[in-house]
C-alpha cells in the first residue's frame, strides 16, 4: 500500500527510536500532524517553537538520545533558530523537522515561506531540503545518522507540504544506503599517539585532566575516572563537562575558567602535562591564551579535528571518540602499572592542589539577606545530589555550576556555548519527559525565566513536576556585575524593577507558587517544592547585588582572579 | 602565505553557499574561487586560492573537510601541480601605442580577441605570477576592465621535489 510523505516521515521517526516529539503546528506541517495520532509518538505541544527545540535539546542532554522537534514553515522555523544554534554550539544531537511551502511555490515569497535551509546553514551540522518524496526516507535516516555520530549536532530537515501529501510505496533504507562517502568521522584513536600520551602522563610531575562535554556525549566517564584514580591525576571540568567526573571526588578541583575555582585555575597554570579530553579551549576557559598552561605539554583528545590546534598549541593530538581514546589509554597504562608507584609520584602535586583549594575554596559571605549560593547549596543538600539541574543563563547558571556537586553525567543541563537565556525551563521539561520520576530543577534568574515562561503551561498540562527556583535579584545580574566591576556601576538597562508576581503567575498557569524572603524560609520552602507532585515556581528573593566569584576579567590570565 | 586548495564536492544545490558561508562566517579570506564539473557525474571541483598563516590554513582545510558535502580537500601548495587562470583585459590602446602593445602581448603569448577604436581585449592564460606581471606591465597603457576566472589547478602525476 502506498503511503503519504507524512506517514513515511513519522514511520521513519519511530524506526529511529524517537518516542517524544516537541512541536507546534501550522499550515505547512498540518499533514504530519494529521497523521501523528496513528503513531506511537508522544507529542508535547509547546507554546513557542524556541521552547520545542530547547525541550528536544534538554531531552537529548538528559537521556543521551537524539531529540526531535517539529515546527511549521516561516515564523515557526525562524522561531526555532535560537534553539538550533544553542544545540549546535553545545554539540547536542537533534533532528528538527520544519514544514515548507509546496515545492512549486518555493522561491516565490509564498505565504510563510523562508529559506530556512539557508538561514540555518551556519548553525546546523547539516541540513536538507527534501525535493522529492523518493529521497525522504534516506534523508531522515541520514539526518539521524549525522546528528548522533561523530561530533553530535543538530540537523534540520525541511519538508515541503506537497511532499507530505504525495504517496509512494515505502521501504526503509538499509544501513548501507545511509553511508555517505563525504562523511567519515575518525573514531578510532591512533595507537602511536596514545603511546606518546601515556609517556607524557607517566613522566609528569604535575599532570592535570581538563575534561569537557565530549566525555559526556561519548559516555566516557568510566574510563576517565579509572585513569584519574589509577594515576592520581587531579581533574578539572568545563561547564559542559560537569558531571563527567564525580563532583565529590577528592581529585576533583571544580570548574576552570572565568568563574572556575582558584585551585583549578592555579593547577592548570602550574601543570606540566595536560590531558584535555572532549573540550575545545573556549575563550571563557582559557582566558588570555599566551598565559594559558604555560608550562604544560598538551595532549588533546577530540572527535572533531577542527577543535585541535584551533586555539592552543598541542603536543599530542588524538582525533577520536573520547571513550575509545580513554579506553585505549587505559589499556596501555594497565600494561605498565607494575613498573612503579605512579600514584605516589604525584602526592606533592596533589598536596599543592589541596593547599590551593583550602586557601580559596568556593564560598560566600553570610549577611542579612538570602545568599544565592546558599540557595543552590540547599538544593544540593535537599536533593541529596540526585536531581537533574537545568539552568538559565547568568549568575544563576554560574552559582548552579559552582555550588551543586554533579556526581554523574547528564545531571547538569546548561547552555554553555551560546549562553541562551530562556533555555532552562524548556530544557527541564524535556528532561522530565525523558525521566518522569526524577527530580528536575531549573535554577533560574528573574530575567531569563521570562524569556520562555510561557512553557510553564506545557509543564502543567503534561503533569510534569518540574521545579523552577528563581534566584530573584531584580537585576539582569550577570550584566549588572560586569557594569559594577568594569563600567563604573553604570547600571543601564539591567534593573528589572517592574517584576511580575511570580507566585501569582505560577498559580495563573495552574502551577504551585511559593516564595522565600528570609534565609529561614529557604529550606522549608524548597522541601515543600520538592515534595509537591506538581509544577512549582519558587521565588527566592536573594541579596540583590551579590556577585559571582572567583572571576577572571575577560581576556585576563587564569591567575588574575578576583576572589570573594 | 598563498595556498591553492582543490576541493571535491557533491554537486547539490547550496553547496557553493556552504563553502563560501564557511569562509565568510569564520573570517577566512577567499582570493579566487572557481567551480566546475569533474569527470564523475554529480561531483564538482572547486579551486580556492586563499591566504593565511599555517594555523589558519590548517583550520580552513579541517573546516572544509568537516562539511558533509565535501568529499576531499587537497592543498596543492604542498605538491607539484599545474595552476592556471584565464584572464580578459580591456586595455587602452591608441594607434600610436598599438604596435608596442602587440609586441609585449606577443612575448606573453597573449591572444587579442577584440579590437576597438582605442582599446583592445586581450585573453591570456597563465599562473598567478605571469598574470600579475602582465597586469603590471599593461597598467602603464591603462587597463579599463578586467575579468578573471580564478585559478584552476591539478596535481601533477609525477611528484618531484
Ligand atoms: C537571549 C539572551 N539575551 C541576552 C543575554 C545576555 N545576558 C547574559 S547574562 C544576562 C543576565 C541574566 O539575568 P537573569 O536571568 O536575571 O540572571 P542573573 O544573572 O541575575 O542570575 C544577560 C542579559 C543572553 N545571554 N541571552
Amino acid at each position: 500500500m502506498p503511503k503519504t510523505g507524512a506517514q513515511i516521515l513519522l514511520e521513519c521517526l519511530v524506526r529511529e527510536g524517537v518516542d517524544a516529539l516537541f512541536g507546534y503546528p501550522g499550515g505547512a506541517i498540518i499533514d504530519i500532524y494529521d497523521q501523528l495520532p496513528n503513531y506511537p509518538l508522544k507529542h508535547i505541544l509547546v507554546r513557542h517553537e524556541q521552547g520545542a527545540v530547547h525541550m528536544a535539546d534538554g531531552y537529548a542532554r538528559a537521556s543521551g538520545k537524539v531529540g526531535c522537534a517539529l515546527v511549521t514553515s516561516g515564523p515557526g522555523a525562524t522561531n526555532a533558530v535560537t534553539g538550533i544554534a544553542n544545540a549546535y554550539l553545545d554539540s547536542i544531537p537533534l533532528v528538527v523537522i520544519t514544514g515548507q511551502v509546496p515545492t512549486p511555490l518555493i522561491g516565490n515569497d509564498a505565504f510563510q515561506e523562508v529559506d530556512i535551509v539557508g538561514i540555518t546553514r551556519p548553525c546546523t551540522k547539516h541540513n536538507f531540503l527534501v525535493k522529492d518524496l523518493e529521497s525522504l526516507p534516506l534523508i531522515i535516516r541520514r539526518a539521524f545518522h549525522l546528528a548522533r555520530t561523530g561530533r553530535p549536532g543538530p540537523v534540520l530537515v525541511d519538508v515541503p507540504k506537497d511532499i507530505q501529501q504525495k504517496k509512494m510505496a515505502f521501504k526503509f533504507p538499509s544501513d548501507k544506503a545511509v553511508a555517505m562517502r563525504s562523511y567519515n568521522p575518525t573514531v578510532q584513536p591512533n595507537k602511536q599517539q596514545l603511546k606518546k600520551a601515556v609517556e607524557l602522563l607517566l613522566g609528569a610531575k604535575r599532570p592535570i585532566i581538563y575534561a569537557g562535554g565530549g566525555i559526556i556525549s561519548s559516555n566516557a566517564a568510566d574510563p576517565l575516572a579509572w585513569l584519574a584514580r589509577t594515576l592520581q591525576i587531579p581533574v578539572t571540568a568545563t561547564l559542559m563537562g560537569l558531571g563527567c567526573f564525580p563532583g565529590e571526588d577528592p581529585l576533583f578541583l571544580g570548574m576552570l575558567g572565568m568563574h572556575g575555582t582558584y585551585a583549578a585555575n592555579m593547577a592548570i597554570t602550574h601543570s606540566d602535562v595536560m590531558l584535555a579530553v572532549g573540550a575545545r579551549f573556549d575563550d571563557r576557559v582559557t582566558g588570555k591564551l599566551a598565559t594559558f598552561a604555560p608550562h604544560a605539554k598538551i595532549v588533546h583528545v577530540d572527535i572533531d579535528p577542527t577543535s585541535i590546534r584551533k586555539n592552543v598549541r598541542v603536543d599530542v593530538p588524538v582525533v577520536a571518540d573520547c571513550r575509545l581514546a580513554l579506553e585505549g589509554l587505559k589499556e596501555i597504562v594497565e600494561a605498565r602499572l607494575t613498573e612503579k608507584d605512579w600514584a605516589g609520584a604525584h602526592s606533592p602535586w596533589l598536596g599543592q592542589c589541596k593547599e590551593w583549594a583550602t586557601l580559596h575554596p568556593l564560598t560566600w559571605k553570610e549577611n542579612g539577606g538570602i545568599k544565592p549560593q546558599y540557595v543552590v547549596d540547599a538544593i544540593y543538600r535537599l536533593s541529596k545530589g540526585q536531581a537533574i539541574i537545568a539552568t538559565e543563563v547568568g549568575q544563576n547558571q554560574m552559582w548552579a555550576a559552582q555550588f551543586y556537586k554533579y556526581n554523574t553525567p547528564r545531571t547538569l543541563l546548561t547552555s554553555g556555548g551560546l549562553g541562551t537565556m530562556g533555555f532552562g525551563l524548556p530544557a527541564a521539561i524535556g528532561a522530565q519527559i525523558a525521566f518522569p520520576d526524577r527530580l528536575v530543577v531549573d535554577v533560574a534568574g528573574d530575567g531569563s525565566i521570562q524569556m520562555n515562561i510561557q512553557e510553564l503551561i506545557t509543564a502543567v498540562c503534561n503533569k510534569l513536576p518540574v521545579k523552577v527556583v528563581i534566584l530573584n535579584n531584580g537585576y539582569l545580574g550577570m550584566v549588572r556585575q560586569w557594569q559594577e566591576l568594569f563600567y563604573a556601576k553604570n547600571y543601564c538597562g539591567t534593573c528589572m524593577d517592574a517584576q511580575p508576581d511570580f507566585v501569582a503567575l505560577a498559580r495563573a498557569y495552574g502551577a504551585v507558587g511559593l516564595r522565600a524572603t528570609t534565609k529561614d524560609e529557604v529550606e522549608p520552602v524548597l522541601e515543600e517544592a520538592f515534595r509537591t507532585p506538581n509544577t512549582v515556581i519558587v521565588d527566592v528573593r536573594v541579596e540583590r547585588e551579590e556577585n559571582v566569584y572567583p572571576m577572571i576579567p575577560a581576556g585576563a590570565s587564569l591567575t588574575e582572579m578576583l576572589l570573594v | 602565505m598563498r595556498h591553492v586548495l582543490s576541493v571535491l564536492v557533491e554537486n547539490e544545490p547550496g553547496v557553493l553557499s556552504r563553502i563560501s558561508g564557511l569562509f565568510s562566517g569564520r573570517g577566512f579570506n577567499i582570493e579566487t574561487l572557481n567551480v566546475g564539473p569533474t569527470l564523475e557525474e554529480g561531483v564538482s571541483v572547486m579551486t580556492i586560492t586563499t591566504t593565511g598563516d599555517d594555523q589558519i590554513i590548517e583550520q580552513i582545510i579541517k573546516q572544509l573537510r568537516k562539511l558533509v558535502t565535501v568529499i576531499k580537500v587537497v592543498d596543492l601548495t604542498e605538491l607539484t601541480s599545474v595552476e592556471l587562470e584565464m584572464m580578459l583585459l580591456k586595455v587602452h590602446a591608441e594607434d600610436s601605442k598599438k604596435a608596442e602593445i602587440f609586441r609585449l602581448l606577443d612575448v606573453f603569448r597573449c591572444k587579442i580577441v577584440d579590437v576597438g577604436q582605442d582599446d583592445i581585449i586581450v585573453e591570456t592564460t597563465g599562473d598567478h605570477d605571469k598574470l600579475r606581471a602582465l597586469v603590471t606591465l599593461l597598467q602603464r597603457y591603462g587597463i579599463k576592465e578586467m575579468a578573471r576566472t580564478g585559478a584552476v589547478a591539478l596535481k601533477r602525476s609525477l611528484q618531484l621535489d
